[in-house]
């Protein structure tokens, strides 16, 4: 267990230096391709409460990377740049998208909880796409990126990289803690033998549907982290096989784990980057890669690490 | 709106629905008896349509063509099972999603590399390319009639097979225990093999079929995919029945929806509205279609499972 | 297995951290090319990319006497993938100038990143009219044309014919929207139906069962890449090809022709150019591409060409160097190059001001059909947005 932790704190240290080391370097583009998979990790990380933990297989979460990233940049269409009211209203917003969509979803299981969830994204992507006055699917710009009130300034990349970081191990420590409470407890009892918990007392669907509202909220901010990272937003931030992408990171990175999220963001995304520069072929290699981290790596990427990819 | 216009609507939508049975029906039996999620078949069904593109031009013949795609394609089918999908049973759903998934970028990739990222010249024979008049004053594309034959042939053939064979037997027996087939000594990797190869034939008989009135290009199966996995998931997880009427219903809702939504929607409402509103709500309702016979049975129209 | 594959993995993800400064700093002129090579759209990447390096090969790698590097970028068809590698060529491979973007999504969410870097671009597909209009910017020039400018012509055509119930036929997203509103801006005629298809559509049986009932007397539609195949061959199969005349913009191109072949034939298309236009540069660049490539190139091709043509001639003016950008914006508005298109003039928004001709699929060429210019629709046509740009030149 030690080995393990000492290992993550590396990481952390490594991801905390980076802007240095890559400025030392010269290579900046790092800090923003860091920043991106960070973001994305996030969202990982909040799929992970109901998916890797929870047993609530959601393909429609890019749903809440769109709400999150419209909210922030609606809000900068009509003049308002606070990036505390965007952020809030980025996340209540996921929340009660969340909340919709859960109430109706949660009650069903398996291959018909992935196919609803998939279909509200759906319905919400194609919304966007026909909404003219946003951009449809053009999109639109982010005319300035949040502003916090002098705190921190996002238009710098090494600040905004930080801000991203602590966001993230945030996140991950929230996950941590909501899944290690009493609540935590219930939802995890609930995926591994529901009749069970039902047979203790514990109806699991208000907890299930808390734990999603929860996990869309904090998708909602990793939604409005990446209007800003990427000053754009566009319907194709809720594509179905964004959604997809998504939950390969959380399968790859190791399912109810800690750090397997992250480590199957920083994995996908770093991977494909490189082998993008190598080949325009890219997808025969990465696909083949998948296959074998699935028959190999059983317990995802977390696996590896010392103490295995059990649950903490 | 005239009685002939809405007979043809009505055709197409069984046309379409049926192109959406034959690759549901693949889908839902390997989802069903092995209770393997597989994204990969829409890959099969690209194979389908690229192997026999490819030996129609070899042979020259239509028939021998088709004849060699298909056969092509079950072997691509049982091959990847042997090879990549045999020890994925055991394991999560979600696993073999994102295994399935590994493939279809693979498989998407060498297509790309073999034949290039350009969409495929198709054509039919000739003697496919008439009209028939199937009532006074209303053509129909000969091919889209054949179409429409093959497909509910092979739904007699499978419901034959499925309700009246030992194969069939075994197939229902392993839908609804499988653990409980394979304790009674039942050879359940072959029959696994088999049925997946079926599953990928069926995929490649509709990739075929599409061939040439769709566009032939790396990608194809990713398209159609989610509207199969909404049939499945309407018609009920296992079953060839619900896989037919799933997939017609899907077929004749998606498209009368595209063809009198807009308009009807303008009896009720403004017509700048309708524009607007129609072709958006005609893009989800299979969407909201699924949501509805899910509120109202969850397991689906004809779940193979019981209880 | 465990420890070593994360040490293989550590190891290899410092080892790229430090071969990119390997890159030497030499002399030479590096342009970032961004464009979709993967997925369904990788065809029109294809053309761009190859004709990018055709262009490559008639300047002898070299643009003003100085080595020229190229380097491609695969957006994905995503805008923030776009972004991502826009930020990858301006800070790891430190690009002097970018260039390329087929969808505008993409060059909306691009075209900030490069002019915020101070670098320029010189967009060779996308013509988003919020870029020729508004947010037009010193920085950004393109060699294409803005979106409407196409439809335009189509529509001017058939007001000029005098056509009237016409039906028209688009996608329903934001470029499909942008061209019916082209369309309609020259045609005054009367239009029997519009309608917005689901985006990625494959079976338009519906639609052309509708279409036939209403018996227009022509047909205007709008169906780009893999769509376009699918719902002209399904027109073609329909029977109505030789009943409706098909008009259309970015339907039947060099990209969608090889898979149509002969149920292309007698589509009416518009464009600025076609591989039989009588200009010497344009005739120069499809015979070579011909040659080269053994296929015929379509207009993403043609752009990217001169795209780099018009890079070239600004290296030249400003003596092998590309790092002054206000010079390079200087030598961009000169264009002093022989463009596919013939005579170039700059609009003031930094889109060209050009002509605009009926195109027709027939049969002949090396592939069995071809598209032939008919006739001029277009004579130095301007986009309709450039008054909304407030640059002074």
């Amino acid at each position: 267990m030690r080995a393990r932790t000492l290992i993550l704190a590396a990481c952390v240290l490594l991801l905390a230096a980076m802007p240095a080391l890559a400025t030392l370097l010269g290579q900046p583009f790092y800090i923003d391709l860091l920043r991106r998979v960070m973001i994305f990790a996030i969202a990982a990380a909040s799929l992970n409460l109901i998916l890797g933990y929870g047993g609530l297989v959601s393909f429609g979460h890019a749903a809440y990377l769109g709400v999150g990233g419209y909210a922030v940049g609606i809000l900068a269409f009509y003049g308002v740049h606070n990036g505390w009211l965007q952020w809030a209203v980025a996340i209540v917003a996921s929340a009660l998208v969340a909340l919709a969509i859960g109430a109706v979803s949660v009650r069903t299981r398996g291959i018909h909880f992935i196919m609803i969830t998939l279909a509200f994204t759906q319905m919400l992507y194609y919304l966007g796409v026909s909404v003219e006055e946003f951009g449809g699917d053009d999109g639109m710009r982010l005319k300035a990126k949040s502003r916090f009130s002098g705190l921190i300034d996002l238009d710098d990349p090494v600040a905004f990289y930080y801000l991203v970081l602590v966001l993230l191990l945030a996140v991950i420590y929230l996950v941590h803690r909501l899944v290690n409470s009493r609540f935590g407890m219930v939802l995890r009892a609930a995926k591994s033998n529901e009749a069970r918990s039902r047979a203790i007392g514990f109806s699991p669907y208000p907890y299930q549907l808390t734990a999603f509202v929860i996990s869309g909220a904090l998708c909602g901010l990793a939604g409005a982290l990446l209007a800003n990272h990427t000053a754009y937003i566009t319907p194709a931030f809720m594509e179905w096989t964004r959604s997809g992408e998504i939950m390969f990171m959380v399968i790859l990175g190791g399912m109810g784990t800690v750090p397997g999220p992250a480590l199957g963001a920083f994995a996908l995304l770093i991977v494909e980057d490189l082998l993008a520069g190598w080949t325009q072929h890219w997808q025969i290699v990465l696909g083949p890669l998948l296959v074998l981290s699935v028959l190999f790596f059983r317990r995802g990427l977390a696996g590896l690490l010392p103490g295995g990819g059990r649950n903490g | 709106m005239n009685l002939i216009l809405v007979f043809e609507q009505l055709l197409n939508g069984v046309q379409f629905g049926v192109m959406l049975f034959l690759m549901a029906a693949g889908l839902t039996l390997v989802f069903g008896i092995m209770n393997l999620v597989n994204l990969a078949h829409g890959s099969l069904y690209m194979v389908g349509a690229y192997l026999t593109v490819a030996a129609v031009q070899w042979t020259g013949s239509y028939p021998l063509g088709v004849l060699l795609g298909l056969l092509g394609t079950l072997v691509v089918g049982m091959l990847v099972e042997v090879v990549a999908l045999r020890t994925l049973y055991e394991r999560d759903h979600l696993d073999q999603v994102l295994a399935t998934f590994g493939l279809i970028l693979f498989f998407n990739e060498l297509i790309a590399i073999v034949w290039g990222r350009a969409a495929l010249y198709t054509s039919l024979p000739s003697y496919l390319q008439g009209f028939i008049e199937i009532i006074p004053g209303s053509i129909y594309p000969v091919y889209r009639a054949l179409v429409i034959g093959v497909g509910l042939l092979v739904g007699a053939v499978l419901w034959y097979v499925v309700a009246k064979t030992r194969l069939g037997m075994l197939i229902r027996a392993g839908a609804s225990n499988r653990t409980m087939v394979a304790a009674l000594g039942v050879n359940i990797r072959l029959l696994y093999t088999v049925v997946f190869g079926f599953g990928a034939a069926l995929a490649g008989l509709a990739g075929l079929m599409a061939g040439p009135i769709y566009a032939v290009q790396p990608g194809m199966g990713e398209l159609i995919l989610i509207q199969v996995f909404v049939v499945i998931v309407i018609g009920g997880i296992g079953s060839i029945r619900g896989a037919l009427v799933g997939a017609l219903i899907v077929g004749m809702v998606d498209t009368l929806g595209r063809a009198f939504l807009k308009p009807l929607l303008g009896h009720v409402i403004s017509p700048p509205a309708a524009d607007a509103a129609g072709p958006a709500l005609a893009s989800i309702l299979i969407y909201l279609l699924m949501a509805l016979v899910l509120a109202a049975r969850p397991e689906g129209l004809f779940p193979a499972k019981s209880g | 297995m465990r420890t070593p594959a994360r040490i293989l993995a550590a190891v290899f993800a410092a080892a790229s951290l430090l071969i990119a400064p390997l890159a030497a700093a030499q002399q030479k002129i590096k342009i970032g090319f961004i464009t979709t090579l993967t997925g369904p759209a990788g065809i029109i990447g294809k053309h761009m990319k190859d004709s990018v390096e055709l262009a490559l090969d008639h300047l002898g790698n070299k643009m003003g006497g100085v080595p020229v590097e190229v380097i491609f970028g695969d957006d994905q068809f995503k805008p923030d993938v776009g972004v991502q590698v826009a930020e990858e060529m301006l800070k790891k491979h430190q690009v002097d100038i970018v260039s390329g973007v087929i969808w505008s999504n993409v060059m909306l969410a691009v075209v900030p990143v490069v002019t915020g870097a101070g670098k320029v671009m010189v967009g060779t597909n996308a013509g988003a009219s919020p870029l020729a209009g508004k947010l037009c910017h010193p920085q950004f020039f393109s060699t294409s044309w803005n979106n409407d400018q196409t439809p335009e012509a189509m529509g001017k055509f058939l007001q000029d014919q005098g056509v009237n119930d016409i039906y028209v036929m688009a996608p329903n997203y934001q470029a499909g929207k942008d061209m019916v509103a082209g369309f309609k801006r020259y045609y005054k005629g009367r239009i029997v139906e519009e309608v917005f298809t689901t985006m990625g559509q494959q079976d338009y049986q519906a639609e052309i069962t509708q279409l036939r009932a209403r018996s227009p007397k022509a047909a205007f539609v709008f169906y780009p890449g893999g769509m376009g195949v699918q719902f002209v061959r399904q027109y073609f199969q329909a029977g109505l090809r030789d009943r409706i005349p098909l008009y259309s913009v970015f339907t039947v191109d060099e990209t969608t022709l090889p898979a149509l072949k002969e149920a292309a034939l007698g589509q009416y298309e518009a464009k600025f150019w076609s591989p039989d236009l009588e200009v010497p540069a344009s005739k120069r660049y499809v015979a070579d591409f011909r040659k080269k490539y053994g296929y015929t190139p379509a207009f993403y091709g043609a752009q990217s060409y001169d795209g780099m043509m018009l890079i070239d001639s600004a290296v030249r003016i400003n003596k092998g160097s590309l790092a002054d950008t206000k010079a390079v914006v200087a030598a961009l508005r000169k264009a002093d190059y022989d463009s596919i298109r013939g005579p170039f003039k700059w609009n003031v928004n930094q889109f060209p001001i050009q002509d605009f001709f009926l195109l027709r699929a027939e049969k002949g060429g090396p592939d069995g059909v071809q598209m032939k210019i008919q006739k001029k629709v277009f004579d130095d046509h301007k986009d309709s947005y450039y008054q909304d740009c407030k640059m002074a030149w």
